[in-house]
């Protein structure tokens, strides 16, 4: 049995449908991210789990039992929320030790596991400063203890690291993902940030207008993505239209001057997607032509024009070197690097 | 030759500064002007006027001696009336600060179109003068007319008028009235700070309602609340049509007593001393209850 299970939830607000036909199964010490859009129903979903709103449908349960009955104080999740939510008028230590005062700590014990909590997030001295005496880093250090020193049974973080500056950020990721694993909370991460929810999470949830599009691991959403808009929403990807040519023995998987055995029980036209960084250069396959030719520091992005529509390719600086703007080029990869798509759906 | 002007605006540093240091001045120049001939000349004026001598007979004198102010100070009768002066302030700004800060927070809990409905029906008041609200309240409450009177009487639940008119009671209800809607948007500006979503973190870590309105809304809103207080009781304590109204020629304070002096006994010095004490006092009073809350709340609210 799933340790937190979320059946067909559905979020209405007026006559307009925010979160739909919601379905989702959480292991145990599990790290998934909501990933979707803005206004894709991310924060609705996180905010049903958290019980400050009322699913209009579907039932989640905790443990096998009804979530939606037990009021929100006491669901003993640990929530961090997009702008911290700290309490202004009380040190950092104050604000890390509200919950255990609201479970009636100790108070010997209680400033024990405040001071633990603060060191586990690196702000080991910072007890008692104020919040607005603090970066934006260190505000959400806070944040994050206070979730977490009640021990709660599900972390809840609302899109908590998209306040800080890029490198912050990643530094912010990688201390997340520690300390999560070392206390192995479930965790329910919300971004928009497909790099952040690719590199914490064990399973990524792709959201889109209030729908799940894809659950899966990020290598599988990343390279198996189910629909255009996972694929589109991953990373950047190549979409060319292509045919079955049935008049070769045996058939033919056909894009432009590209050609590869066509996978059996496909037919009609269909789309073939492929990431850029999967698209090589040779002397066979579509015909292209080099556009620009960025520089990155450690890969080259080319944006070519192809018989099929424009096309992103990157390569790796591996030294080796790289066809020039204007220079006319052949794309070519392996046909178990694409995923293709019917009108209906996915392969 | 195309560096010439380059330099010499390099060279002309200082000058440029000078000027950058005066345009201030001639920016503020007008206000400035305006604020000292409308303020600053008749306050001085009547500074000067609380040491002329007067007589029922021989008019001002302008003098300079210490005749009203030696009255005030010994006389136990003004000492009486500041004292009411500021009994009644503070009360009617404790019931405003009991009564809206509680407003204001449901007030800000309610939902688009009532909020802006009970926001109009809170400061709308606003718009009627204060001596037709008054009014009302000399209607409801003035003796054996009054409705209120008229009403429980009738049904005999009192034997005689509620006692409102020319009481301190009365001036305190009724000034807790009037300056209510300052304390609502007072209060209101200070809960428009709080982070919406932080009754939230504190509801998600176990904290009942009550618990989160006594420790996290209520120090958060309290500077709202102490800012709010410091206005009412200042307008409250100089407030001239209410305490004019309910108390009348028998309840005075020191506007009305000031007023009388000027109007009535056209005794200007003595009047001008009352109204340079009040005005000494209420400064002291807000400046030094405005230090205090800013020291008591540094460390958070900067
Ligand atoms: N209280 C509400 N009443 C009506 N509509 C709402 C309400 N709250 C949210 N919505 C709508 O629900 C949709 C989803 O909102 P939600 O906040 O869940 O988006 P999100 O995925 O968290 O977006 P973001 O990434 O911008 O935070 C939006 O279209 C929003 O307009
Ligand atoms: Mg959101």
């Amino acid at each position: 049995m799933s340790f937190l299970e979320l059946d067909r939830v559905a979020k209405q607000f007026g006559p307009q449908t925010v979160v739909d036909d919601f379905s989702l199964a959480v292991g145990k010490g599990e790290f998934i991210s909501l990933l979707g859009p803005s206004g894709c129903g991310k924060t609705t979903t996180l905010q049903m789990i958290a019980g400050f709103l009322d699913p209009s449908r579907g039932a989640i349960r905790l443990e096998g039992r009804d979530l939606t009955a037990v009021r929100p104080a006491k669901r003993g999740l640990g929530i961090v929320f997009q702008s911290y939510a700290l309490f202004p008028h009380m040190t950092a230590a104050e604000n890390v030790s509200f919950g255990l005062e609201m479970r009636r700590v100790p108070k010997a014990n209680r400033s024990e596991r405040v001071r633990a909590a603060l060191a586990m997030v690196g702000l080991a001295g910072f007890e008692d400063r104020y919040p607005r005496r603090m970066s934006g880093g260190q505000q959400q250090r806070v944040a994050l203890a206070r979730a977490l020193v009640v021990r709660p049974s599900v972390l809840l973080l609302d899109e908590p690291l998209s306040n800080l500056d890029a490198k912050l950020r990643e530094e912010m990721q990688i201390e997340l993902r520690q300390i999560q694993r070392n206390l192995g909370t479930t965790t329910i991460l919300v971004t928009h940030d497909q790099i952040e929810a690719m590199s914490l999470s064990d399973r990524i949830v792709v959201m889109s207008q209030g729908r799940i599009e894809q659950i899966g691991t990020p290598q599988e959403t990343y390279e198996r993505p189910v629909s255009a808009f996972v694929s589109q929403f991953l990373g950047k990807t190549n979409d060319f239209a292509a045919t079955i040519d049935r008049t070769a023995a045996p058939a033919r998987l056909v894009a432009g001057s590209w050609s590869a055995p066509a996978p059996a029980g496909i037919a009609g036209p269909v789309t073939v997607s492929i990431r850029p960084e999967r698209i090589g250069f040779g002397d066979t396959g579509l015909a292209a032509k080099i556009v620009t030719r960025i520089f990155q520091g450690n890969h080259w992005l080319f944006q070519c024009e192809t018989e099929s529509g424009p096309a992103i390719v990157i390569r790796q600086n591996d030294g080796q070197p790289q066809p020039a703007e204007g220079e006319a080029v052949r794309l070519g990869w392996r046909p178990e690097d694409m995923s293709l798509r019917t009108a209906g759906g996915a392969k | 030759m195309s560096t010439a002007p380059d330099t010499s605006v390099l060279t002309t540093g200082p000058s440029a500064d000078e000027r950058a240091a005066r345009a201030p001045w001639a920016l503020t120049a007008p206000a400035l002007m305006l604020f000292v001939g409308i303020l600053v000349i008749p306050l001085a004026m009547t500074v000067m006027l609380s040491f002329h001598d007067w007589g029922q007979y021989k008019g001002i004198e302008p003098v300079f001696i210490l005749k009203n102010w030696h009255e005030i100070a010994t006389d136990p009768y003004y000492a009486e009336m500041f004292w009411r002066t500021f009994r009644v302030a503070l009360l009617a700004t404790l019931i405003t600060a009991v009564f809206g800060a509680p407003e204001a927070y449901i007030l800000n809990r309610m939902s688009g179109p009532w909020k802006s409905f009970f926001l109009l029906v809170i400061l709308g008041p606003l718009l009627i003068s204060v001596v037709a609200r008054t009014l009302g309240w000399a209607l409801l409450f003035g003796g054996n007319n009054g409705l209120v009177n008229k009403f429980l009487m009738s049904l005999g639940l009192i034997g005689s008028p509620l006692p409102f008119m020319f009481t301190e009671t009365g001036m305190v209800v009724a000034l807790a009235h009037v300056m209510m809607p300052f304390m609502v948007l007072s209060v209101w500006a200070a809960l428009q700070r709080l982070d919406p979503q932080i009754e939230n973190a504190a509801l998600s870590l176990g904290a009942s309602s009550f618990t989160i309105i006594r420790r996290i809304v209520l120090p958060q809103i309290m500077p709202g609340v102490l800012s709010g207080a410091i206005i009412v009781f200042s307008l409250s304590a100089s407030a001239f049509a209410t305490p004019a109204i309910i108390g009348g020629r028998r309840l005075k304070v020191a506007a009305t007593l000031a007023y009388d002096e000027f109007l009535n006994t056209l005794n200007w010095p003595l009047g001008a001393a009352v109204a340079v004490l009040l005005l000494v006092a209420l400064v002291l009073i807000v400046v030094g209850s405005n230090a205090l809350i800013e020291r008591r709340y540094a460390e958070v609210f900067r």
